[in-house]
């Protein structure tokens, strides 16, 4: 692994060599085009191409053991491949071809799993070939996880797996998923809990979509009527699940801090551009809102606030940024500064900001409509907001918890 | 962004430790009740020259040990943690950058090595309205005469004004106010016959004065920079004036933190300590999710500083409205959370709350930074 400042630089001549003999063109600055989870347009040949080469490669999950199919590179070359990736418009399908499989699963498995379950599953995951979904939430666990019902039974040589979950990620379109089931009824809640891989292609496992406030999106309800998981599929220690599960949230809050993921990053209009267009600028240059003016001001600072905060914790942790509480803040400062930014956005476009569909309102207008709707989930998911607040209060503070808790 | 090296992590830690022997807050608690007239204690500033930290910024060849404004913001904040008064920021910080990027060779070797070792205080004399306004907008008049110039006119709220050894003026020599050109620099003792100084008892009780200029004659030796040209150079002296008191801001906001976090595990209420009521962790929470994001920016815009960044005037920006909106926040909370305790004298909370207005206030609040970042962005 190369992380002296020559051999970044003679890595970075590798990959820009290795981008522009491999990476369709003709795919640039098409990530959201072609790459939406409900419907990754798996008939473009160029997208199925460079699906194998960067799978093949190892790429697609850079810092993964080569060993398992991963790339191999140090967190500082994953960042230069990255940022490489961001200059020529290319992107990493694999991250939403391989649904969870990547930013969650993977990382688990590999943390936790047998060698033989990395062997089995880890590969198929680096190829993008296996699309893995979560079921974690259920009808009444939520916030409150821990009171999950949906159980798993030892039917001595297979798991019989009975219940319903909620807020399943692509389930409908699912290889694999990561399941959180009771296999203890009689211990005390947090301790009855384990982690079981299944595999979705069976009939006793049923999906339905669920329609959210911005129309269609990627979550299912998911029953289990008497499915079967193998008995090597268990995932850590039987009854060890609260352990593995919360280790993988703490993957999916990393994945939703905003750090440069190699997704096509910097594509979104500049919000000032926006706001010259709607609002316009009076005789000194200045925004004519001056109310709004100074919001939007306070937003960027927010912004800035928080790209530097992740910049920083990659510097402090010397490039090998790992996995840690810090997430938590910077889940909740990415979620304030999208759901802000939307808000000013719909905010500038005026009546243009309430468009659903039709021709009256342009493709950015009509985006900024749904991305605000669907952005109210980014304080929900992966543990809501005050949730990450409890995390910060308990395991950086240090605050007692309240004792007279239920 | 680069971490802070090995060197600034250990400073930090020195500082830290004699701070809190040498220069707590029960010593300015005391020197407030003494009614010192300099807002500082002497024997602390000698302590501090002492140590080198006054020469942090300075050239090697001029006294100084040059190790640049990340470091110095490391003892400002470590020093504002405990609310340790002394003119370093104004003197050793914003003085010694207009001389640094001001100064011709002369003025450098005359002023940097009295800096450097603490002989010598500057103060920077900029304000003359009751809000800090941008630099075009300066009135105070310095007419050419013969072979220098004659200063007339007014400058409000100056820090270290009674203390001060020597002055940095922003004058206008041609213009009126509203135009950004016709301003110029000088550096002028503060003992020319026609300065006189008011005593200005502010609720921080730091060392403020009005400082009047009439008729005050200063040789042509005195103008610091080209005539005429000074805006570019006086808003760079700003910033690093604002990134310095970003720094401070940060500590005094950190310290109050501490302070509250300590007291949401010790006091018990209910029959439980009150930290562990959500209603309050999450506000702890929150508080400490701004303070690591103000820190980010305050770190960001002293190593620009140091790289000379095409982007510090934003960054600067940044980075005093950060950490304004930050401590402004955390003061009023340690005041809230401490409830009536809080409201106490015998309690630091008042002293932390004064501070934090002082220093808001100071080279532009968090409205000033906001509307000067959205010019500099472009809207």
């Amino acid at each position: 692994m190369a992380n002296s400042s020559e051999a970044l630089g003679s890595f970075r001549e590798e990959v820009k060599s290795w981008l522009a003999d491999h990476f369709p063109s003709s795919l640039a600055g098409q990530a959201g085009a072609v790459l939406r989870m409900e419907s990754v347009d798996r008939s473009n040949p160029d997208l199925d191409l460079w699906i194998k080469r960067l799978g093949e490669k190892g790429w697609g999950t850079p810092t993964w053991p080569a060993e398992y199919g991963g790339g191999g590179l140090s967190q500082l070359e994953a960042q230069v491949l990255n940022q490489e990736i961001d200059a020529i418009g290319a992107f990493n399908p694999l991250i939403v071809t391989a649904g969870m499989g990547i930013t969650m699963v993977g990382p688990t498995i590999l943390e936790y799993g047998t060698e033989e379950q990395k062997k089995r599953h880890i590969p198929k995951i680096c190829l993008g070939t296996t699309f893995w979904s979560l079921g974690y939430s259920e009808p009444n666990a939520g916030s409150d996880l821990a009171s999950l019902q949906c159980r798993a039974e030892d039917m001595g040589d297979h798991w019989r797996l009975n219940g319903q979950k909620t807020w399943t990620s692509g389930a409908d379109v699912s290889d694999w998923c990561g399941v959180l089931v009771r296999t203890d009824m009689d211990a005390p809640k947090r301790d009855g809990i384990s982690f079981i891989m299944i595999d979705m292609n069976q009939s006793e496992i049923e999906t339905r979509p669920i329609r959210l406030i911005a129309g269609a999106s990627p979550f299912c309800e998911t029953f289990f009527n008497n499915a079967r998981a193998e008995k090597d599929d268990l995932l850590g220690d039987l009854n060890g699940g609260w352990t593995v599960g919360k280790r993988l949230l703490q993957h999916e809050r990393q994945s939703q801090t905003g750090s440069s993921s190699g997704m096509g990053g910097g594509q979104k209009r500049s919000l000032r551009d926006v706001a010259e267009k709607y609002v316009g600028l009076d005789a000194q240059g200045k925004l004519s809102d001056r109310d709004l003016r100074g919001r939007l001001a306070d937003h960027m600072m927010e912004a800035r606030a928080h790209s530097l905060t992740i910049a920083r914790i990659v510097a402090e942790s010397r490039g090998n940024a790992k996995v840690s509480a810090a997430a938590s803040i910077l889940k909740n400062a990415a979620a304030r500064v999208a759901q802000n930014r939307a808000e000013l956005l719909l905010e500038m476009l005026g009546s243009h900001g309430l468009g659903w569909e039709g021709e009256e309102y342009n493709a950015d207008e009509l985006a900024a409509v749904r991305t605000w709707l669907s952005g109210k989930a980014m304080s929900i998911y992966g543990g809501s907001f005050e949730i990450q607040n409890n995390i910060i209060a308990k395991n950086i503070l240090g605050l007692p918890e309240n004792t007279q808790r239920g | 962004m680069a971490a802070l090296t090995e060197e600034q992590a250990l400073l930090k830690e020195q500082v830290s430790s004699w701070a809190r022997e040498e220069a707590p807050v029960s010593k300015f608690r005391e020197m407030r009740d003494r009614g010192t007239e300099t807002g500082f204690d002497k024997g602390t500033w000698s302590a501090i020259a002492e140590m080198g930290w006054a020469g942090i910024l300075i050239p090697e060849d001029q006294g100084g040990v040059a190790m640049g404004h990340l470091t110095f913001g490391v003892v400002l904040e470590e020093l504002g943690r405990q609310l340790t008064a002394s003119p370093l920021l104004t003197s050793a910080g914003t003085g010694a950058c207009a001389i640094i990027l001001a100064g011709s060779e002369a003025q450098k070797k005359e002023w940097l090595p009295g800096l450097s070792d603490g002989s010598q205080i500057f103060a920077l004399a900029v304000d003359e309205t009751p809000r800090h306004a941008a630099p075009d907008q300066i009135a105070l008049q310095a007419e050419a005469s013969g072979d220098g110039f004659i200063l007339n006119g007014l400058k409000v709220h100056v820090p270290e004004g009674l203390s001060a050894d020597a002055f940095i003026v922003a004058a206008r020599t041609q213009g009126q106010p509203g135009e950004s050109n016709g301003l110029s620099l000088f550096v002028i003792q503060g003992d020319t016959p026609g300065i006189s100084r008011k005593r200005l008892r502010t609720a921080d009780s730091r060392g403020y004065a009005n400082i009047e200029f009439s008729g005050v004659h200063v040789a042509r030796s005195a103008l610091l920079g080209e005539l005429d040209e000074a805006a570019p150079l006086l808003e760079q002296i700003l910033d690093c004036g604002r990134a310095h008191l970003a720094a401070e801001m940060l500590g005094v906001a950190a310290q109050a933190f501490d302070m509250t976090l300590d007291y949401l595990k010790n006091r018990i209420q209910f029959g439980q300590p009150i930290g562990s009521f959500q209603a309050l962790g999450h506000r702890a929470s929150i508080l400490y999710t701004e303070m690591e994001m103000t820190r980010s920016c305050v770190e960001a815009a002293l190593e620009a500083l140091d790289k000379g960044d095409e982007n510090t005037a934003e960054l600067c920006s940044l980075s005093k409205c950060k950490a304004g909106q930050f401590l402004h926040h955390m003061s009023n909370e340690l005041i809230q959370i401490h409830g009536g305790i809080g409201m106490t004298d015998e309690f630091d909370a008042g002293l932390y709350l004064k501070r934090a207005r002082a220093l808001e206030y100071a080279l532009g609040n968090e409205a000033f930074h906001r509307d000067r970042f959205a010019s500099l962005r472009g809207f």
